[in-house]
């Protein structure tokens, strides 16, 4: 229970710390602009917006302004963001069709298609069935298209003109609300619903109710939105680290410290080619640990608790 | 959940309307639909075949493997079987040398007893022959002295009988006697 009220802690901190540096950031850009407007050769918010949603894509050749219009009374505005998520989701789609029809037909898979299967045996085989169990094995597709989908939305923002939809707060927080209703749609389907509100009091002596089931029912909901704040900030986070390296050049007016600004914007860019991987694995992981912790009770320290209370 | 989530970013928001922390409800919504159609499409199209295709070959891959043990003991079980009647044979082949060789011992004895036997009784023949022959020899000679003595004894009768005369004959037939 303590490492709950923890990662709460670090929850909240974390977004403070990327709230204060996304300022310090804006902050500084704002005044270099009007520097760099000073000397009329470049606007440094153009290079910060990269980050930012706005309802056009960058391309080679400018920007390519996306249409809003009228869709059964809704305002559909079209950004940055809703199109690499759109996208991502086309990609994903006709890649792993492609993917699942070379492996029906190639009795040993190859190429694409193998590639494919290998990740799917290690989500199925290193993290859902050690976290889950076999019940697990249902909520398999969930999974795996949470993983696929938040890799290539990763991916593709380290192409050049792409751009990270999960760089987005707002996509992650879509993909954590998905995440948040599966965990508990999940625990109330194994253990039922009494059951799951009876975990609230985390088996402890009624005394200790007022304490536990607040701490307890904000648990349910800090770690869906650790999970939303984790990878936003490790998306974005990337980003803004090289856009402060290529930024060096400008604040120094010398070309010659992109000597060493590039070179260690590369090697962020590398990094971010990692952490994209990773991230997609953690958030993967993580719900699916979620998950295992109401689907397998037996394994859950409060469910002990629990069965004493009953004796 | 969400009034939680919303109230904080909210909270974010209206303290420094930084655009990387603001909340388009729009947004989320897009990414929630996309995700859902995402999983149903997937789960028919894609997860469905690629799980099929992959239980089918890791459940062929273990019924083989599963008969390739069974092959392997089979083939062990054949092994150990050859074995044993090869011992066995050649547990055999030692018995019926062992046995050859016994009764051509027993054989080579058998015939060098026959052949000590028939050489001893050749000698016995010979020996017996030999003594029977002298036997003969001699009473023959016997009887050869007998007619001698008696046409002696004749011859004497017919000469004139005196003593010395007779004493000096007699001597000379024995000495002839002697020298034959």
């Amino acid at each position: 229970m303590f490492s709950w009220i923890i990662s709460s802690e670090q929850t909240l901190s974390a977004a403070d710390t990327a709230r204060t540096a996304a300022d310090t950031l804006h902050t500084a850009s704002d005044s270099l602009a009007a520097g760099a407007h000073g000397g009329g050769a470049f606007d440094f918010n153009e290079l910060l917006h990269h980050i930012y949603d706005a309802p056009k894509l960058e391309l080679p050749w400018g920007y390519l302004h996306l249409p809003h219009f009228q869709l059964l009374g809704f305002e559909i505005v079209l950004t940055k963001h809703i199109v690499f998520l759109l996208f991502a989701a086309l990609l994903l789609t006709v890649g792993l069709i492609l993917a699942a029809r070379s492996n029906t037909r190639n009795k040993v898979p190859k190429g694409f298609g193998n590639l494919v299967e290998i990740l799917v045996v290690f989500i199925r085989d290193e993290i859902v069935l050690p976290n889950m169990g076999k019940g697990g094995l249902k909520y398999l597709p969930y999974l795996l298209t949470n993983f696929f989908f938040i890799l290539v939305m990763n991916l593709l923002g380290l192409i050049p003109w792409g751009s990270s939809a999960t760089g987005n707060i707002n996509v992650t927080a879509g993909l954590a609300i998905i995440a948040f209703v599966m965990i508990q749609f999940s625990a109330i389907r194994a253990q039922g619903l009494g059951h799951f509100i009876a975990h609230l009091t985390g088996g402890t002596h009624w005394a200790m109710w007022p304490i536990m089931v607040p701490i307890e029912f904000l648990g349910l909901f800090i770690k869906p939105f650790a999970l939303c704040i984790r990878l936003f900030a490790n998306m974005t986070a990337g980003h803004i680290v090289i856009l402060a390296l290529i930024g060096l050049i400008f604040i120094f007016q010398n070309t010659a410290v992109g000597l060493v600004s590039v070179p260690l914007a590369v090697a962020v860019n590398l990094l971010e080619l990692f952490v994209a991987l990773v991230q997609a694995y953690i958030f993967t992981m993580l719900t699916s640990i979620f998950m295992g912790m109401g689907i397998q009770t037996e394994g859950h320290e409060g469910h002990e608790g629990h069965a004493q209370e009953h004796h | 959940m969400l009034t939680l989530i919303f109230s904080y970013a909210m909270l974010l928001n209206g303290e420094s309307g930084n655009p990387l922390l603001k909340i388009e409800t729009g947004l989320i919504m897009w990414t929630i639909t996309t995700f859902i159609v995402l999983v149903l499409v997937l789960g028919k199209f894609a997860w469905k075949p690629i799980l099929e295709a992959l239980h089918s070959r890791e459940a062929e891959i273990a019924d083989s493997l599963k008969k390739a043990e069974e092959a392997k003991k089979d083939a062990e079980r054949m092994m150990q079987e050859n074995k044993l009647a090869m011992d066995k044979a050649s547990n055999e082949t030692a018995r019926l040398i062992a046995e050859g060789r016994a009764m051509a011992e027993q054989l080579k004895n058998d015939i060098v007893a026959k052949a000590n036997e028939s050489a001893k009784k050749m000698l016995d023949q010979a020996k017996d022959e030999i003594s029977r022959e002298k036997d003969a020899a001699m009473a023959q000679l016997r009887t050869e002295v007998a007619e001698l003595s008696i046409t002696v004894a004749e011859k004497i009768l017919d000469e004139s009988l005196d003593g010395a005369k007779q004493k000096k004959m007699v001597d000379k037939v024995l000495q002839q006697l002697q020298k034959n």
